[in-house]
């Protein structure tokens, strides 16, 4: 093994070069700033230093002048950074619509990925070259953090609720996937790569391993195994309200408010179904609390999502 | 009164003023209890080091070959606890301000003695059950305790950790609260706000959030020792908790508590500047209203600790304009006193040495502190290794360069000692070089992506690690000489004279060291703080009679 010393990261995202950008900004501004700072402090120590017989120190006058450039500059600085950040981190948190979606789940020490399509996959996750992808994540036990240094890409993943990142990667490799958030003994070990690939390639990838069948199949066959179907049925007549079309949608809840159906929500009604009941229909659906795991339950949420039109506005989700 | 001979050079003091444990265990003389906390913190202060160079150690090769995950995982933890609560946040107030806020001010004392008392008592009281925890098998969630992780799933000892933590508070809420109304109600005649040594605006600054802001830390500890101990839902969305709302209420306090670290910081560094340019602080009140407005910014920027923990986007913009905001006063301070040593008299000293390598430090602290705030670059950087060096580049090459640089100049006031120049001023080099040396390389390892509390690392990243761990053992030198040096000039040291460094505060008005009371009469102050150009020999009252020696 030979020794090596890298300097800075691949750029494989459309992020990253953005990013990289903003950094050397700033890097060239601690450098003047250092320099000029370090530079003034040396210089002075050197000319101003006491010896026998040196003058008395000088006492200038203080203007409120140069007290007041040297706050108003590096405000301006200061300001001219945070907009350039902020417009990045935007960026960063608006996923385009037509962007490919995959489930992530955390949990202690491992990443295990959903593919719509079917493929499941742990600690690895492919994704197309020139294409953005999105990724719907949750954790099973404690927080971790998703975050790929090539990419410039990093979310925190939470139990309870789902939190979104996107990235559209630009070159073909395999890149480091990292568990950002201490999350216990392996946290070191919660590590994995993310392969992006060629289109085509992905496409192969993606079709050989559908035995079990698609995402939404998986959830569709839970559906029926968890007998939801006996109280949700289709034409609407059962104890609770048909499914079908009702993703991405605000109906009425008893009491007057009204909620979006969202990843959230479809959760929120499967594992606590008494805080937000709908309209009409009684509290009597039981929790099925500890009868899914998180990756049943977002399978269930797509198969949700694919019997209905599907709405753009399933962006929402991440608040 | 009784008149001692000649020959015999000995006269009443602080420290020999009664003798034994109990004169010690029972004193209520700030300066006493200053050394008390000396004592208690550089303990601290070395079983922190000696978690640190465990960590360095491990990670000398990317696999965990050393110690086990466990292990590293408790290392790291117990690290950050020793080091944030039981050395750098009373590091400076503690043993500095302890000792020179009555002497600065002209006060016999500070307004609660007994009560300063009861703070090191509380405090050693917090640190002996964080030590009980560290030696019952450790605690290994992070200094940063989050959930759901330390209420339900670690095994280790979580609430005996955060009780010591819970205890100590209480001593930096008493200690606050013991400055303020020194401050307020104990200055000596004439010594208006505007004439008091920025070291006082930068302590009473610091105090402010230590009593405010302690007792959000406080609330959240129990908070979490609630869920963990009888499973009260807060934090744990499976007990139907929020594990966000912890970090908010834990970054709500720690994020203030870096000011509580780096404010007094400030106020050495202004006292030193001055003394070692005998000048008056350039913009003197610009800098005492810059302390102040990072108290007050410092309590409205915590959320820039959660940018990808998965706060709203526009909780991200405004914690992000704030953060930069409150960079504004820290570049203040540090201009004013690059000002300062303009056309100044320059001693070339060893606290000044400190002073230069606190400012170079600082600013890079400072400067990289504006990449964490940006939100879209932060999004790459956070909880890397990035994150790491900045903040050890803000604390210890802030926070101790400063303590340091202090220690070495009150040194003389404090055991009526000298300490050896020449080795100080190497250690001093040892400390700059050993600094850079371990934490520069970790800004390039953060940005290519390695993540903090990592075990084992992918193996190009270990080129950078190595060029840590070496400069961690210069470091470690640079740390060990002082306290070496230190011990042996108690006994060995040339004795120091009243004002060895010709300055002109009140504290160097009287002995070294101070009589029990401080002053044999209580000054009246006629100048302004700093001021060099009346008062050139750095003597306040020209006339008054030499002390026998």
């Amino acid at each position: 093994m030979r020794p090596s010393l890298p300097l800075f990261p691949e750029q494989a995202s459309s992020f990253a070069s953005e990013v990289d950008a903003l950094y050397f900004f700033l890097v060239a501004l601690t450098a003047f700033f250092s320099v000029l700072i370090g530079g003034l402090v040396v210089f002075f120590a050197i000319k101003y230093r006491r010896r026998k017989n040196s003058p008395p120190a000088v006492i200038e006058a203080e203007g409120i002048a140069l007290e007041l450039t040297w706050s108003i500059i590096p405000l301006i600085i200061s300001l001219f950074i945070f907009v350039w950040g902020a417009s990045l981190y935007f960026k960063g948190s608006r996923p385009p619509d037509d962007a490919a979606e995959v489930y992530a789940v955390g949990k202690q020490w491992m990443w295990k990925i959903q593919h719509m399509e079917g493929r499941r996959e742990i600690n690895e996750l492919h994704v197309p070259v020139g294409r953005a992808v999105k990724l719907k994540m949750t954790s099973e036990d404690v927080i971790h953090s998703f975050f790929v240094p090539a990419f410039r890409t990093k979310a925190d993943v939470l139990p309870g609720r789902y939190t979104t990142v996107w990235f559209k990667p630009e070159k073909a490799g395999a890149y480091h996937l990292f568990c950002a958030e201490y999350c216990g003994t392996k946290h070191s070990g919660m590590i994995g790569y993310v392969y992006a690939m060629e289109p085509n390639d992905y496409q192969n990838w993606l079709v050989g391993g559908t035995a079990e069948g698609t995402l939404a199949q998986r959830g569709e066959k839970l559906f029926q195994d968890l007998a939801c179907t006996n109280c949700h049925k289709a034409e609407g007549t059962g104890r609770g309200p048909a499914l079908a079309g009702i993703f991405g949608t605000r109906i009425q809840l008893e009491g007057g408010a009204k909620v979006l159906v969202d990843e959230e929500y479809i959760r929120e009604s499967a594992l606590n179904p008494t805080a937000k009941v709908a309209l009409g229909y009684q509290p009597v659906m039981p929790t099925f609390q500890g009868l899914m795991t998180e990756e049943g339950l977002l399978s269930l949420i797509e198969y949700i999502k694919s019997i209905g039109p599907r709405k753009p506005s399933d962006a929402k989700s991440q608040k | 009164m009784i008149t001692a001979p000649i020959s015999v050079p000995e006269r009443e003091h602080y420290l020999n003023a009664s003798y034994g444990l109990k004169s010690w265990l029972l004193t209520k003389d700030h300066k006493r209890i200053a050394l008390l906390y000396l004592a208690t913190i550089t303990f601290f202060f070395f079983l922190g080091g000696l978690f640190a160079v465990m960590i360095r150690l491990e990670l000398l090769t990317p696999e965990g070959d050393m110690v086990q995950s466990e292990t590293y995982n408790k290392l790291f933890t117990m690290h950050g606890v020793n080091m944030v609560f039981f050395f750098l946040l009373p590091a400076i107030p503690a043993v500095l301000g302890n000792f020179l806020v009555p002497l600065m001010i002209g006060a016999r004392d500070l307004a609660f003695p007994k009560l300063n008392l009861a703070s090191w008592y509380i405090f050693t009281i917090g640190g002996l059950f964080t030590l009980y925890a560290l030696l019952s098998g450790g605690v290994d969630t992070g200094w940063t305790f989050y959930t759901p992780y330390s209420t339900t799933y670690s095994n280790s000892f979580v609430i005996a950790t955060a009780v010591g933590i819970f205890i100590a508070g209480f001593s930096s809420i008493l200690t606050g609260l013991n400055f303020i109304v020194t401050i307020h109600r104990m200055r000596a005649p004439g010594l208006t706000w505007f004439r008091l040594p920025l070291f006082i605006w930068s302590h009473y600054a610091a105090s402010l959030i230590m009593v405010l802001g302690t007792p959000v830390i406080a609330v959240t500890i129990l908070l979490l020792a609630a869920e963990r101990a009888f499973h009260i839902g807060i934090f744990d969305p499976a007990l139907g908790g929020d594990p966000v709302l912890f970090q908010h209420l834990f970054w709500f306090y720690s994020h203030p508590a870096v000011y509580i670290m780096i404010l007094p910081a400030m106020a050495v560094i202004s006292e030193l500047v001055a003394a070692s340019a005998r000048k008056r602080v350039y913009g003197y009140e610009f800098v005492a209203y810059a302390s102040v407005a990072i108290a007050v910014f410092g309590f409205l920027v915590w959320g820039h600790h959660m940018f990808v923990s998965g706060q709203s986007v526009y909780a991200g913009l405004v914690f992000s304009v704030l953060s930069y905001l409150v960079a504004v006063p820290s570049a203040v301070k540090v201009f004013n006193w690059t000002a300062t040593l303009h056309k100044g008299s320059i001693a070339l000293e060893t606290p000044m040495l400190y002073t230069f390598g606190f400012i170079g430090l600082f600013t890079i602290g400072g400067m990289t502190g504006l990449f964490l705030a940006a939100l879209g670059l932060d999004v790459h950087v956070h909880d890397t290794y990035f994150v790491v060096a900045h903040f050890h580049y803000v604390m210890v090459g802030g926070t101790i360069m400063a303590y340091l640089g202090g220690l070495h100049y009150w040194w003389p006031k404090m055991t009526g000692r000298m300490y050896p120049e020449i080795l100080a001023k190497l250690a001093a080099l040892t400390v700059f070089i050993g600094f850079n040396l371990t934490f520069f390389p970790q800004f390039i390892l953060g940005y290519l992506g390695m993540p903090r509390r990592y075990h084992a690392y992918p193996e190009e990243f270990q080129v950078l690690n190595v060029m840590s761990t070496a400069g961690a053992s210069v470091l470690a030198v640079g740390y060990l000489l002082p306290m070496c040096y230190f011990i042996w000039s108690l006994r060995y040291g040339k004795v120091a004279a009243d004002n060895p460094w010709g300055a002109v505060g009140l504290e160097w008005q009287t002995l070294s060291p101070p009589p029990v009371e401080n002053f044999d009469e209580i000054p009246t102050v006629t100048h302004e703080a700093y001021d060099y150009v009346s008062l050139p020999n750095g003597s306040v009252t020209p006339k008054k009679e030499a002390h026998v020696r």
